[in-house]
């Protein structure tokens, strides 16, 4: 079963994959013809596979997680070969690592010149933004009758938050809700930004960038040669990326006060709010006008909480304080149910709620106190599941600061934030990785454990970590 | 169609299961957030923890937009008030489970007064069913359409028979009596036969015919038909005492065995006209004491299934009487059937039953109306009864010559108060009741299976 599926995805990926083939059809460029290549292997790859007769036709918890770890991984390596194909990317190590940065939504760079690439690789880092944000089983579930309520424990596992529910009774039903509302969004950012004069390929890459909230530009310079409007209407796309879908659904629907009272959004706005004001005042010297702050100020916590990692300004000259909120803000991340990552705001909000119950348990300690949201208990088992989710990733992070710090010679705060601005699936970090610079410099080794940062970070850490074991292996 | 459905127990699970394969959009709610979440889990269905009688938990499972509610928790209190303000705020139809004998008497009047679309009493409906199958002692399972007048019987073909090794087309001329063999279950291969095919001793054969003609059947293929006079009920619950009553009212001599003394004084009161025995099943000496061996009939009705299973299998033992199991929660369906348990009921099924035929009525709401449903055989074989209300394509043409879906037997036909056995040249009216016998799945409308040849 495990195999059909992967099999799925390989034909999925093949159709991907001709959508460069046709982006140089039109700029007439002759890598299309890698991507091509690349597209049939898969589709005859995915043929085979899916040819495989299995007895056991259910997928569970599991199954579930496997799954979506190992499709990630196939459609990275796979997304990596035409780059390689093409000689855009010679090495594979970097083509790897600009793919699983790209699915992933993270937006870490190896290239040097972005001007220099052919226009449909750079098309394809896009669009691997724009399929990664929502997630590809999930994508999957929405096109194809899927039977059972098994599929459930595939988008779970695939999607981002503490608890991954269903908006209407049927998962296909809920996945093409999702993906309808997705487009929606994307489409109106490609208008907006067409109608701010921006050209017609920046316009749809830069949409895919920021609605997967990945933050690939297709310039050297990133986002910062584009007009102030432009700018703008990037940031208010991110933040819209980056709430959870449901509020969306709720506009859709009868209940629309519904939407303003999800205590995640709220928070969500408020914590942006309080960063912008924060960070204003304190680069208020760096700029001529306050208005010019606020501006970039806000573009900047925008990309960076959402994780997006878009950057109109060199954050990396900004006093100390600056840097430090938007470090912060790195590890809140988006909302549950975006397409951001990050820990999410959800996952922030139930950890304090549950520092402040055991706070006041200390001074009464007869006291019984249920941990709230959105007028519900959250059940004891999501709370503790948030804690170890915590614990894991707190685990992970300090083995990859460890790792990366043994691998390279450099300053404790590049090290620091390339893990974070990985495993958060931000993309620049501080330092040696800031948004002036770029991941190309780092050894092979530190590559390949940021590699493995961002697949667990934007799978949020179980499928990821459940390859590592081995009894799963034993098993089969 | 949207369905809510209130309250995750066996009932509701069964309920579940069922429509979700018809591929309806269903929500459940429940108050235990585990039992929601291995729904969620199992089918694909949207789950809500909380209460069912809070206007804001129907709300979340969006009450508005459905278009059945069905409440099934174990309160009925809760179910009425649940489907009360369902029908209050959404106007959608409604289904309770009301099942506490105080209510019985009363229940049209509840289901009018409230609104209600359709009560369900799975205990009094099993009840109903180990009814029928005591008055037809020598068949494993009966099922009755055209109200009562029809009747599609389960039988073994024995060694000897005069069935055994007997082809279709002969089985009428050979025992003189109109019947028709619709279904043969042959080890684990489900068969709808045509007529050259030819029974084997072992054969499972599932027969329609005219209610009164159903003794003579039985006579004819050597089982005796001596009607069942003496029953023994092991275990009091709820279906015991439906069924004590109505088997007391037809003239049976009902011994109940209960082991609970307070629960006995209540049956006894209730029932007068039984003997309620305190004792404990599970000890051989009370059984004896009381008679098993000589029983017509003994019916296992205690709370747990694997003792009703076990008593069962004792009872068959050293008793040559029907034996009745009755199965609560077990879901080994298939280890079930390969035991000798005689007929074995499934509360849950039934009610499960009752609702998809209602949900499948509701669904198509013109031409032909899914009266009756029965699942034959579980998840393979449907028969089912419709009313023809209006003209269509396939009203007054020969059955010959119609385009037929695979697997699609008309087994019976009623019209005009008469049985008629359909052949090639039936053609089939408007008024007619028509009893179809098929593989297909999620039937609702006669249209579905035939069709005027183009």
């Amino acid at each position: 079963m495990v195999f059909n599926v992967l099999g799925l995805v390989l034909q999925f990926q093949a159709v991907f994959l001709l959508l460069p083939c046709v982006v140089s059809g039109i700029y007439r460029e002759h890598e299309g013809f890698s991507f091509l290549i690349v597209a049939l292997a898969c589709a005859a790859a995915g043929t085979l596979l899916r040819r495989i007769k299995t007895q056991n036709k259910q997928i569970y918890a599991r199954e579930g997680l496997v799954i979506v770890a190992l499709a990630w991984i196939v459609l990275s390596f796979t997304g990596a070969v035409p780059f390689v194909l093409s000689r855009e990317i010679p090495s594979f190590t970097n083509a790897f690592f600009e793919t699983v940065s790209g699915f992933t939504t993270t937006g870490a760079s190896i290239l040097i010149e972005v001007d220099e690439m052919s226009k449909c690789c750079l098309f394809w880092r896009s669009f691997t933004h724009w399929v990664g944000g929502m997630g590809v089983i999930v994508f999957i579930v929405a096109i194809l009758p899927m039977t059972g309520g098994q599929n459930m424990h595939l988008i779970r596992a695939e999607s981002p938050g503490p608890s991954v529910g269903k908006l209407v009774p049927k998962a296909r039903e809920s996945a093409r809700i999702l993906y309808i509302i997705y487009l929606a969004l994307t489409v109106l950012q490609i208008l907006l930004l067409l109608a701010a004069g921006m050209p017609l390929f920046d316009a749809v890459t830069i949409a895919f960038g920021s609605a997967g909230t990945g933050g690939f530009a297709v310039r050297s310079s990133g986002v910062a040669s584009y007009t102030p409007l432009m700018q703008m209407i990037i940031a208010l796309f991110v933040i819209l990326f980056g709430i959870n879908f449901n509020f969306y659904f709720y506009l859709r629907g009868k209940h629309k006060k519904d939407a303003f009272k999800i205590s995640e959004v709220r928070w969500y706005l408020t914590i942006i709010a309080a960063s912008v004001a924060i960070i204003t005042w304190n680069i208020r010297g760096l700029y001529q006008h306050i208005g010019d702050a606020l501006h970039h100020a806000l573009f900047q916590v925008a990309s960076i909480m959402t994780t997006t990692g878009f950057a109109s300004a060199d954050f990396n000259l900004w006093p100390v304080l600056s840097k430090s909120v938007l470090i912060l803000l790195m590890f809140i991340g988006a909302c549950a149910g975006s397409t951001g990552g990050g820990l999410k705001v959800s996952r922030v909000l139930i950890l304090f709620k549950s520092i402040r119950k055991e706070i006041e348990h200390i001074i009464h300690p007869r006291s019984v106190r249920a941990v709230m949201m959105d007028g519900r208990s959250v059940p004891q088992e999501m709370a503790d599941g948030v804690k170890t989710y915590l614990a894991t990733y707190a685990v992970l992070f300090a083995v990859s600061c460890v790792l990366v710090a043994g691998f390279e010679m450099t300053d404790f705060e590049t090290v620091f934030t390339s893990v974070a601005a990985t495993i958060n699936n931000i993309g620049p970090g501080i330092g040696g990785v800031g948004p002036m610079a770029n991941y190309a410099w780092l050894s092979l080794p530190s590559k390949w454990v940021l590699i493995f940062d961002m697949l667990a970070g934007r799978l949020e850490l179980y499928p990821m970590l459940i390859l590592l074991t081995p009894e799963l292996w034993r098993q089969k | 169609m949207n369905i809510l459905v209130v309250g995750c127990g066996k009932v509701g699970q069964t309920i579940v299961q069922q429509l979700s394969k018809e591929k309806h959009d269903i929500s459940v709610i429940d108050v235990d957030a585990g039992v929601v979440s291995d729904m969620t889990n199992a089918y694909d269905v949207m789950g809500v923890v909380g209460n069912g009688e809070s206007y804001e938990v129907l709300r979340a499972a969006d009450i508005e937009s459905a278009d059945l509610m069905i409440a099934v928790t174990d309160s009925d209190e809760k179910n009425l008030l649940s489907c009360l303000l369902a029908k209050q705020v959404a106007g959608c139809n409604t289904i309770a489970r009301v099942r506490n004998p105080i209510y019985g008497g009363e229940i049209r009047l509840i289901k009018e007064a409230l609104g209600l679309s359709m009560t369900v009493n799975p205990e009094y409906a099993a009840a109903r069913e180990i009814g029928r199958l005591l008055k037809v002692p020598s068949a494993i399972k009966v099922e009755t359409f055209c109200r009562g007048r029809i009747e599609l019987l389960k039988a073994n073909v024995m060694e000897g028979s005069i069935l055994d090794g007997c082809a279709l087309v002969d089985v009428d001329a050979k025992i003189g009596i109109d019947v028709l063999i619709c279904v043969v279950e042959r080890g684990d291969e489900v068969v709808i036969p045509k007529g050259d095919f030819v029974l084997q001793k072992g054969d499972r054969i599932s027969a329609v015919m005219a209610t009164e003609k159903v003794p003579a059947f039985f006579t004819s293929i050597g089982e005796s038909s001596r009607p069942v006079r003496n029953v023994m009920l092991i275990g009091g619950g709820k279906i015991a005492y439906y069924l004590a009553d109505s088997l007391h009212k037809s003239g049976m001599t009902i011994k109940i065995i209960e082991k609970d003394p307070a629960r006995c004084t209540e049956l006894a009161e209730k029932l007068p006209g039984c003997i309620v025995i305190e004792g404990d099943a599970a000890d051989q000496e009370v059984l004896l004491e009381e008679g098993i061996a000589e029983m017509d009939a003994v019916v296992t009705l205690t709370g747990i299934d694997e003792e009703n299973i076990f008593l069962s299998l004792y009872a068959k033992s050293i008793s040559k009487g029907k034996i009745i199991t009755k199965i609560t929660r077990l879901s080994f369906d298939n280890i079930v059937d390969g035991l000798d348990l005689g007929s074995v009921v499934y509360p849950k099924k039934i009610t499960a039953e009752s609702i998809v035929r209602f949900v499948r009525a509701m669904q198509n709401s013109y031409g032909s109306n899914v009266e009756t449903l029965y699942n034959l055989i579980e998840n393979k074989v449907e028969a089912l009864e419709f009313v023809v209300r209006e003209m269509a394509d396939y009203v007054d043409v020969p059955l010959a010559e119609l385009e037929r879906k695979d697997n699609v037997l008309v087994a019976a036909i009623w019209r005009n108060g008469e049985n008629i056995q359909p052949n090639g040249r039936t053609r089939i009216q408007v008024g007619d009741s028509v009893i179809v016998v098929t593989t297909q799945k999620g039937i609702d409308n006669l249209n579905e299976l035939f069709h005027k040849k183009a």
